[in-house]
């Protein structure tokens, strides 16, 4: 008598495309996926603990390694929940610099997930290009900082140094490039007929499941929910700023896409408006040499590439964090990757696996 | 004897040859062998080319430079890789069903370059003209869905495992509309003979008259030698590479090799069936044959390097809903063409 069964198959960790060392077992019926079953931990530094042991400057390297592909969105959401914490006013032109290095580097992991997307799906030139532009936001951070990847740029009460000309200079260049940058992923990929059969339909996540899973961030927008925390939760002077936020349709691969896609030219916007409006004055608080911020606790949240990026700091008074608790978007966003594969194919869940956009140095943390 | 430069020069061989031995049926030996040589030399010499050809096109087409240090520009970086490959260690996995996941390899070549044995490379410059030509390609060529069966089987890995199962799924999808395709070919030139399919394209290509033909030729021979859009067998970046999975060094090499001994018998059969063959204006025969050949070849490349991957149900879709109808379609035209045409 012939008969089927399922069988489990090990997707990971070492595996080409799972975005660093992400697990994920499947329960498979032939080609189909009964179930999907994301294993974390292989890349678990004991982040938040090291963090007990470190004083709050010190701290700031630590979030750099969270999620290394938009380091600066972590430093700005740990300097803001320790100034919150100490009540250190930062000043103007710090906080203009600080949404412009932001938004650079949303677009840099915008990139990076377009760059990703595309060779899941079997296009390594659509791979090379995002890559390649993404090259421009990195020399402008290293003219900036000195850094290409861990930045710790955004200091408590500031930033480290003024906004050279130079680096104004290159970030107008890069935004002039954007828009064809933009226009050529356009043609590669998004026109595609072939990507759009495999990204349109798949993978669907509604919007009742992904606020069910508290999923943030495009993902959320992409399914229909408007919630960015730079509008609905303003922090760091983004009331200033006239921009739109892309919404998604249905929840598929297609609309996380898309609204990335349409997320790094509203960036673009953002950061022209900043440059324009640069205010005048110091780009650093006064901080004291050692930090003790008064007894208590604080949640802060602010809105990074793959969602909202939280730390919950505990402070007894004195110059190390008590506890530091970090909500890693990528994290909890992986969660939806078991409702996102049941029923599809094999072929999807790759697909599915790069709309999360998981960076597993913030998922095992 | 008329023919081409390549028949012409044959023919001073076998003279020399025979002034030296002296004796007719050893030279015709030799010259057995002499020309059996010439096509593993083809399929060797082609692959290094061909893998050249892929990295430095590649390399243009992603805005990069690609090899350029091995040799000059790069072009001994083949042969580097190549050293490098023979010299890796045989990795044999505990599970595998040794016996036949060695042989697969080897196997894999045998259809690979059997294909090269009809194929008119020049103006009577073919080794064995056959008179069911086209439907022994077509045979030869679907042999090969064995090979990656097997050595998905005998890998003992369930992505190989996967890997082969598409393969299976993938050849016979391919296979039946690309048989139609070249059914409307073949009734427009009223032969299966691959040297009469070129001798009718002397004055018009087979491109001209059956244009929907080619495409839809051109799209299944992709699926059929796994080039992306349609590379679901290897799907490198859902399957790891499929049946090859646990394969490394020279048994690696060998899939290698047959992977694009495969690619040029498809560009050789799409420049055989619908551009004309060795036919063209001034140069020699074999000149045009490889200059169309390398042109088909760069269209593959152009294409692997810019297309995603289809997903299998896609593919399949594509295949039994699209391109079998629109074969079976083009087959009711051609007949209708050619009745038109005889009765004028």
């Amino acid at each position: 008598m012939i008969q089927t069964e399922s069988y489990k198959l090990s997707m990971g960790p070492v595996h080409p495309s799972t975005h660093g060392v992400l697990q994920v077992w499947l329960t498979l019926d032939g080609e189909r996926i009964l179930r999907a079953d994301p294993c974390m931990g292989y890349l678990h530094r004991g982040i938040e603990k090291l963090l007990e042991k470190r004083t709050y400057f010190q701290c700031l390297p630590y979030t750099d390694r969270l999620d290394y592909v938009s380091a600066m969105n972590n430093n700005l959401g740990y300097c803001s929940a320790v100034e919150k914490l100490a009540q250190i006013e930062v000043p103007k032109r710090a906080q203009y610099i600080r949404v412009i290095m932001a938004e650079l580097n949303r677009i840099a992991s915008h990139m990076i997930f377009i760059g990703s997307l595309a060779v899941d799906l079997g296009a390594t030139t659509g791979m090379i290009y995002p890559f390649r532009d993404r090259e421009r936001i990195l020399d402008i951070f290293n003219e900036l900082c000195g850094a290409r990847m861990t930045y710790s740029y955004i200091r408590i009460g500031g930033v480290k140094s003024d906004l050279a000309v130079k680096v104004i200079s290159m970030i107008d260049d890069f935004l002039a490039k954007l828009t064809d940058m933009i226009d050529e992923y356009n043609d590669l990929l998004t026109g595609n007929e072939i990507f759009q059969y495999r990204l349109k339909n798949t993978s669907i996540l509604t919007a009742k499941q992904a606020m069910e899973l508290g999923i943030t961030g495009p993902m959320l927008r992409a399914s229909g929910v408007s919630y960015d925390l730079r509008k609905d939760n303003t922090y760091c002077s983004y009331e200033d700023f006239d921009f739109s936020i892309p919404l998604g349709e249905k929840g598929d691969n297609w609309d996380r896409y898309i609204v990335r896609l349409k997320e790094m030219s509203e960036s673009a916007k953002i950061i022209k408006q900043a440059l324009a409006g640069l205010p005048t004055g110091e780009f650093m608080a006064k901080v004291p040499k050692v930090l003790k911020p008064p007894k208590g606790e604080v949640y802060d949240v602010t809105e990074g590439p793959r969602g909202e990026v939280g730390y919950h700091i505990v402070s007894d008074g004195s110059a190390k964090p008590y506890r530091v608790h970090i909500r890693r978007p990528s994290f909890i966003n992986l969660q939806a990757l078991d409702i996102m594969c049941r029923g599809y194919l094999v072929g999807d869940v790759v697909a599915a696996m790069s709309t999360i956009d998981p960076i597993m140095g913030e998922v095992d943390c | 004897m008329q023919g081409g430069l390549l028949v012409i020069l044959t023919d001073k061989l076998f003279y020399g040859i025979n002034y030296l031995s002296g004796n007719e049926f050893i030279s015709q030996l030799i010259m057995v062998i002499v020309q059996i040589m010439a096509i593993f030399a083809v399929i060797s010499l082609a692959a290094i080319i061909q893998v050249y050809m892929e990295r430095r096109i590649c390399g243009f087409i992603q805005d990069r430079l690609g090899p350029n240090r091995v040799g000059p520009w790069g072009l001994l970086q083949t042969v580097a890789d190549m050293i490098k490959l023979m010299g890796k260690e045989d990795i044999i996995p505990v599970k595998a069903q040794r016996i036949l996941w060695g042989i697969t390899p080897m196997l894999l070549f045998i259809p690979a370059a059997l294909i090269y044995a009809v194929f008119p490379f020049d103006d009577g410059a073919v080794f064995v003209d056959l008179n069911v030509g086209i439907f022994f390609v077509m045979a030869v060529m679907s042999q090969s869905v064995l090979m990656f069966l097997l050595g998905g089987f005998a890998s003992e890995n369930k992505y190989s495992f996967m890997g082969a199962m598409r393969a299976v799924a993938q050849m016979l999808s391919s296979e039946i509309p690309m048989a139609f395709a070249v059914l409307a070919v073949v009734m427009v030139s009223g032969s299966l003979k691959m040297t009469d399919i070129v001798a009718a394209q002397s004055n018009m290509w087979f491109i001209a008259v059956e244009p929907l033909a080619f495409i839809i030729f051109t799209i299944s021979i992709l699926m059929e030698i796994n080039r992306t859009p349609f590379d679901l067998v290897e799907g490198e970046s859902e399957i790891i590479a499929g049946p090859f999975t646990e394969y490394s060094g020279m048994r690696w090499a060998l899939f290698f090799l047959a992977e694009y001994a495969n690619l040029l018998s498809a560009a050789i059969l799409t420049v055989t069936l619908f551009l004309g063959g060795w036919h063209g204006p001034v140069l020699p025969g074999i000149l045009w044959f490889l200059i169309k050949v390398f042109l088909v070849i760069f269209l593959f490349m152009w294409i692997r390097w810019t297309y995603p991957r289809t997903r299998i149900d896609q593919m399949m879709a594509l295949s039994w809903k699209v391109l079998l109808p629109l074969a079976l379609f083009n087959i009711a035209a051609t007949g209708i063409g050619i009745y038109i045409y005889n009765w004028m």
